[in-house]
């Protein structure tokens, strides 16, 4: 249902999803910079339509697990992968495929907002689609709109599009980062511990935000946060030392772990 | 509880709080005295006809600088055409391309050059443009060898300003999937533009003022240059030829010139902290 409802505003079409279906399939992934083996032999299924939270103490690859998702970790220069990611069947890592095409497919959320200080409210929203060659302003106008609601941004700055981003408050800025990654229509959403910076009530908007857009997206979300993982994932992967430590519903990874080093660290014993 | 040399050390903090503020004096000091001097001397030959009028023969008063204030507005044009784009791409390639160990290389070689004295450069430009008559002493020399100059010095600010730029903006229209090259024209140049700009004025700024490399090059003109084969006159240049001439008119207009040039430079650095106040801001 929110497939066909989608494909009533949104102009690109995206192929209804069937419940449960796999957005991403990892296997065996290793990331390695330079001598230094940072993810080790991963493999996990991605629910598509679903938040997929990834905790774990720092240092133990959760952005480097992430950033491989949409091989933006490529930019380290010394960074080296093996394994195998699959988007919908598709092996984003085969010969020929560029990494950015890929990374129009599997958008992206930062820890800092980081929005282009040289540009207005609405440029920010769709640069991504102007930088890629879209010249139809009616188009750009409705998708500027579209962005901001799903951001749940609109009625906050509907009146000064034309402002400059960076006039918006910390929280703003960070949902409009997610509304300019919206804009571009990604299949996955990758959200870096995106409100860690923000104050309480910041990060309450941008979790609705995230309970509301997995209705239609895919959504991995690394973050630091504890009770945020268990209030709004439906997957949740822990990661330790560059391990794979366990990976399941999320209410059993905060009742019932499997694993001694879960439960340790949910419970806050380390970490 | 008393500290036994609180005196001591209070004098010693005064003392040196003198120290460190003569010096700072004496940093404004000689801009103010070059300022003053210029004024006294050659305020009074700031006259319409200075900057309307050739220079009269050596000996009759009267006359200006026209071609040669036209002159050095003529060589920074073509130095800026040489050197900006090759600078600035120059600064994009060290900036957001390059290997660690080329750009140590190119950077070295860049500060190198940012060193040679000027004269030098004129002498290599005189030997690859003049004495081969390529064209010979020409404006297309001066220009060059100008231009040449301010290539080192446009890369290394403008590889600096680039740097400045947060690497978040970098990824972010990296995970966008915009394309490298877009994201450092639209999204890293854009953001550093100020910057770019601020570089490539103060090198036009710092080349200005060069004499040595033109005296060989663009050699001078006592009338004006009717293309750019021709040798043409500079500001530095005539200031030079009247300097040591022998009239005191002549000195009174050499006085004037260096007053013009350094109002040209006072404007440019003015106008590139005007340029550079408000980073990051901009007017909705």
């Amino acid at each position: 249902m929110a497939a066909i409802a989608n494909n009533m505003v949104v102009t690109a079409p995206t192929p209804p999803i069937a419940v449960n279906a796999t957005a991403l399939t990892v296997r065996n992934l290793s990331v390695f910079f330079g001598d230094n083996h940072v993810l080790k032999s991963v493999s996990l299924d991605i629910a598509a339509r679903a938040v997929t939270a990834i905790i774990g103490p720092s240092g133990c690859g959760k952005s480097t697990f992430l950033r491989a998702l949409n091989r933006m970790h490529e930019l380290v220069p010394e960074a080296r992968m093996t394994g195998e990611i699959r988007l919908f069947g598709d092996d984003i890592y085969a010969a020929g495929i560029e990494p950015v095409i890929v990374r129009r497919r599997v958008g992206m959320v930062f820890q800092k907002s980081n929005p282009f200080p040289t540009m207005s409210i609405s440029d920010n929203v769709t640069v991504g689609l102007r930088l890629n060659g879209l010249r139809d302003r009616k188009l750009l106008v409705e998708r500027t709109e579209q962005s901001l609601r799903m951001a749940a941004l609109w009625d906050e700055v509907k009146d000064r599009l034309n402002a400059p981003a960076i006039s918006l408050s910390g929280g703003q800025q960070q949902r409009l980062c997610i509304a300019r990654a919206l804009a571009v229509q990604p299949e996955v959403l990758l959200m870096d511990e995106p409100a860690s910076a923000l104050d309480p009530l910041a990060t309450s908007k941008i979790e609705d935000l995230i309970l509301e857009l997995k209705k239609d997206y895919t959504i991995v979300i690394v973050t630091h946060n504890m009770q945020q993982a268990a209030r709004m994932s439906d997957f949740t992967a822990f990661f330790y030392l560059g391990d794979l430590v366990e990976f399941d519903v999320t209410r059993k990874i905060f009742t019932s772990p499997a694993k001694k080093q879960t439960e340790d660290y949910v419970t806050g014993r380390f970490g | 509880m008393t500290a036994p040399n609180h005196n001591w050390r209070k004098f010693k903090n005064a003392l040196m709080q003198a120290v460190t503020f003569t010096c700072a004096i004496l940093v404004v000091a000689p801009l103010v005295l070059v300022f003053y001097h210029l004024v006294k001397e050659g305020f009074s030959s700031m006259n319409w006809a200075f900057f309307t009028q050739l220079p009269k023969p050596a000996g009759v008063t009267g006359g200006g600088m026209a071609n040669a204030i036209v002159g050095t507005f003529i060589l920074l044009g073509q130095a800026a055409l040489l050197g900006v784009p090759i600078g600035v791409l120059g600064g994009v390639f060290l900036s957001e391309y390059g290997s660690s160990r080329l750009n140590w290389w190119v950077r070295f070689a860049a500060d190198v050059l940012n060193g040679v004295p000027s004269i030098t450069w004129g002498i290599v430009v005189c030997g690859l443009l003049v004495v081969p008559h390529l064209p010979g002493f020409s404006a297309l020399a001066g220009g060059v060898v100008l231009g040449m100059m301010m290539i080192p010095l446009v890369m290394r600010t403008t590889e600096e300003v680039l740097q400045l730029v947060p690497n978040g903006y970098r990824e972010a229209a990296f995970a966008l999937g915009i394309a490298k090259w877009r994201t450092i024209v639209q999204i890293v140049m854009r953001t550093a533009l100020k910057g770019i700009v601020t570089g490539v004025l103060l090198a036009l700024a710092r080349v200005a003022g060069e004499t040595a490399p033109l005296l060989f090059t663009a050699l001078g003109n006592q009338y004006w240059a009717h293309s750019l084969t021709d040798p043409i006159s500079a500001l530095p240049l005539q200031i030079f030829i009247y300097a040591i001439g022998p009239y005191d008119d002549q000195h009174r207009q050499a006085w004037a010139g260096a007053l013009v040039l350094l109002l040209l430079v006072l404007f440019v650095n003015a106008g590139v902290r005007v340029l550079t106040r408000d980073r990051f801001q901009r007017k909705a």
